[in-house]
C-alpha cells in the first residue's frame, strides 16, 4: 500500500524531491525508519509530521489513502 | 464614524460589504506590534498602515543594508546604516498621518518584551532568528495575545495565526511550541543569509500575514486559525495543515512573568536541548570523577531520599528567587522524573549564561535508582 508523502523545505534536499511514494509502511514509525535507513540525514533533522492535514505527536497508522507531510522550522524573515 | 477616520482614503474598502464602516473603525481601534521590520515586516508594515490600524508599533533593532533592498522595498539607499525601525515609522506616517507609530530601535529581550507587547492587541511576527520567534511565542501565551506567524525559507513560506482561546472547533489555543518543542541549533537550520531567499517571496508571505491581521481585526472571513498554511513560490503549490495543541507544551513555556525573564532565549537556540540532559551512568562518572554541584530540586517531603552523593535541596519554585552559591563550573539539577529538573535546567542556564555546564538528570532520580545495585540496608 503506498503512501504519498509530501516534503518541504530544506528536506527536500535531504530526501533529494518534494515528493515520494513509499509502500510497505504501515504506520508513521515504520515511515521513519524506511526513511532514515535510505536517507540518514533526516534522522538527524528536525521536523513536524502531517497525516492527511492533521500534525501527529504520536505513532499513526497510514493507509494506502494516507498522505504525510514533512515540515521543517523555518526561521526567515 | 469618528472624524480622525478619513473616509475618503479608505472608501474602496468601506463599501465591500462585509468590511464597511465598522470594519474600518474595528482597525483604528486596533493596536498591532511587528517585530521585525525586514522582508516580511515591510509588506505588513505598509499594508497595516495603508490599511488604517490606528495604532502600530515596529520593533527591530536592525540597520538598514544594501543587500536587504531586494526583499524590503520599504527602503532607499539613502536609508543604509539608518534604523529600519525609525526609517520604516517615518515612511509610514507620511503615508498615513492618520495612524500611531511608535518605533522600538532595540532588539526584543526577556527584559522588554512583556512590557512591549503588552499594550498591543496582536502581535506579528516576522523576525528572522529561532531566539527571538520562541521568545515572542512564550510571551503571547504569557500574556494571552494571538500571534500572527509568518517564516520563509528559499522558495517556501509558511504562515499562521496562533491564538490563544479555543476557536470554533472548541479546541484550545495552539502556539509554536506545539509545532516544535524546542528550538533547533542556529546552525541546524539555515537562515535567509546562509540558505538565500527570493525577494519576492517574503513580499507574498508578509502581505498574507497584513491580510490575516485584518480579517483578525475585522472578524471577516476566516483567519488561518491554527492552521498552517504553506506555500511554494516555484511551482504555487499551497498546502494547509491543521494544528493541534499537545499536552506536554505547557511545560516547556515559563510558568509566569518572572519564569520568563530568567529564560535566556539565545542560549536555547545555540546549543542543542539535548545535550542539557545527562544520563544517570554518565552522571555517575561525572560526579565520582570531579567536584560538581548537585542540586534536587524536588520538595522536601519527596521521596526516595538521596544519600549516595552530595547535594543542595533547592525545590524548583525557590531556585529562581535566590542564586545558591555555587563552587563548580558543572550543575546537575534533578528531580522526581526529569521534567522540573529540565525547567531548573534552563532556568540556571539563564543566570549562567555560558558560564556553567548545566545538566538536567535524564528520567529523574527514580530512572538512576534504577539503575543502581541494591544496598543491604
Amino acid at each position: 500500500m503506498p503512501v504519498c508523502i509530501k516534503i518541504f523545505g530544506q528536506l527536500t534536499e535531504i530526501l533529494e524531491s518534494n515528493e515520494l511514494i513509499l509502500s510497505g509502511v504501515a504506520d508513521t514509525n515504520a515511515l521513519v525508519s524506511e526513511l532514515n535507513k535510505n536517507y540518514p540525514a533526516l534522522a538527524g533533522a528536525k521536523y513536524i509530521m502531517a497525516v492527511n492535514k492533521q500534525t501527529i505527536s504520536a505513532n499513526t497508522e497510514l493507509n494506502e489513502d494516507s498522505i504525510v507531510a514533512l515540515l521543517p522550522p523555518f526561521s526567515g524573515g | 464614524m469618528e472624524n480622525k477616520i478619513s473616509y475618503e482614503r479608505y472608501q474602496r474598502q468601506i463599501i465591500l460589504s462585509e468590511f464597511g464602516e465598522a470594519g474600518q473603525e474595528k482597525l483604528f481601534h486596533a493596536k498591532v506590534l511587528v517585530v521585525g521590520a525586514g522582508g516580511l515586516g515591510c509588506p505588513v508594515l505598509q499594508y497595516l498602515a495603508a490599511a488604517g490600524v490606528g495604532t502600530i508599533g515596529i520593533v527591530d533593532d536592525d540597520t538598514v543594508a544594501l543587500s536587504n533592498l531586494h526583499r524590503q522595498p520599504l527602503y532607499t539607499v539613502l536609508d543604509i546604516g539608518e534604523s529600519k525601525a525609525e526609517r520604516a515609522a517615518h515612511v509610514l506616517k507620511q503615508m498615513n498621518p492618520e495612524i500611531n507609530i511608535t518605533a522600538y530601535h532595540q532588539r526584543l529581550t526577556v527584559d522588554n518584551a512583556l512590557e512591549i507587547i503588552r499594550s498591543f492587541d496582536i502581535a506579528v511576527d516576522g523576525t528572522d532568528n529561532f531566539s527571538t520567534r520562541y521568545l515572542i511565542n512564550d510571551a503571547c501565551v504569557l500574556l494571552k495575545k494571538p500571534l500572527v506567524y509568518g517564516a520563509i525559507s528559499q522558495f517556501e513560506g509558511q504562515l499562521t495565526i496562533f491564538h490563544p482561546l479555543p476557536n470554533k472547533e472548541n479546541r484550545s489555543g495552539v502556539n509554536y511550541r506545539d509545532l516544535f518543542p524546542t528550538p533547533p541549533k542556529e546552525d541546524e537550520v539555515l537562515n535567509c543569509a546562509e540558505a538565500g531567499v527570493l525577494g519576492v517571496l517574503p513580499g507574498i508571505i508578509g502581505t498574507m500575514m497584513a491580510n490575516e491581521t485584518i480579517k483578525l481585526i475585522t472578524g471577516i472571513g476566516e483567519p488561518l486559525i491554527n492552521r498552517l498554511l504553506t506555500y511554494n513560490a516555484l511551482n504555487n503549490q499551497v498546502y494547509e495543515l491543521e494544528l493541534a495543541a499537545r499536552e506536554a507544551t505547557q511545560t516547556l513555556i515559563p510558568a509566569n512573568e518572572n519564569e520568563f525573564k530568567q529564560m535566556n532565549y539565545e542560549w536555547l537556540c545555540a546549543s542543542s536541548p539535548s545535550m542539557m540532559e545527562i544520563d544517570p551512568d554518565a552522571f555517575d562518572d561525572l560526579w565520582r570523577k570531579k567536584a560538581i554541584n548537585i542540586i534536587d530540586v524536588r520538595e522536601p517531603h519527596e521521596l526516595p531520599a538521596i544519600h549516595e552523593f552530595d547535594h543542595l535541596k533547592i525545590p524548583l519554585q525557590q531556585l529562581g528567587k535566590s542564586i545558591p552559591d555555587l563552587n563548580s563550573d558543572t550543575i546537575v539539577v534533578f528531580c522526581q522524573s526529569g521534567n522540573r529538573s529540565k525547567q531548573a535546567a534552563t532556568l540556571l542556564s539563564g543566570i549562567f549564561g555560558t558560564d556553567k555546564k548545566i545538566y538536567s538528570l535524564k528520567g529523574g532520580i527514580i530512572n538512576w535508582k534504577k539503575q543502581q545495585p541494591v544496598q543491604p540496608t
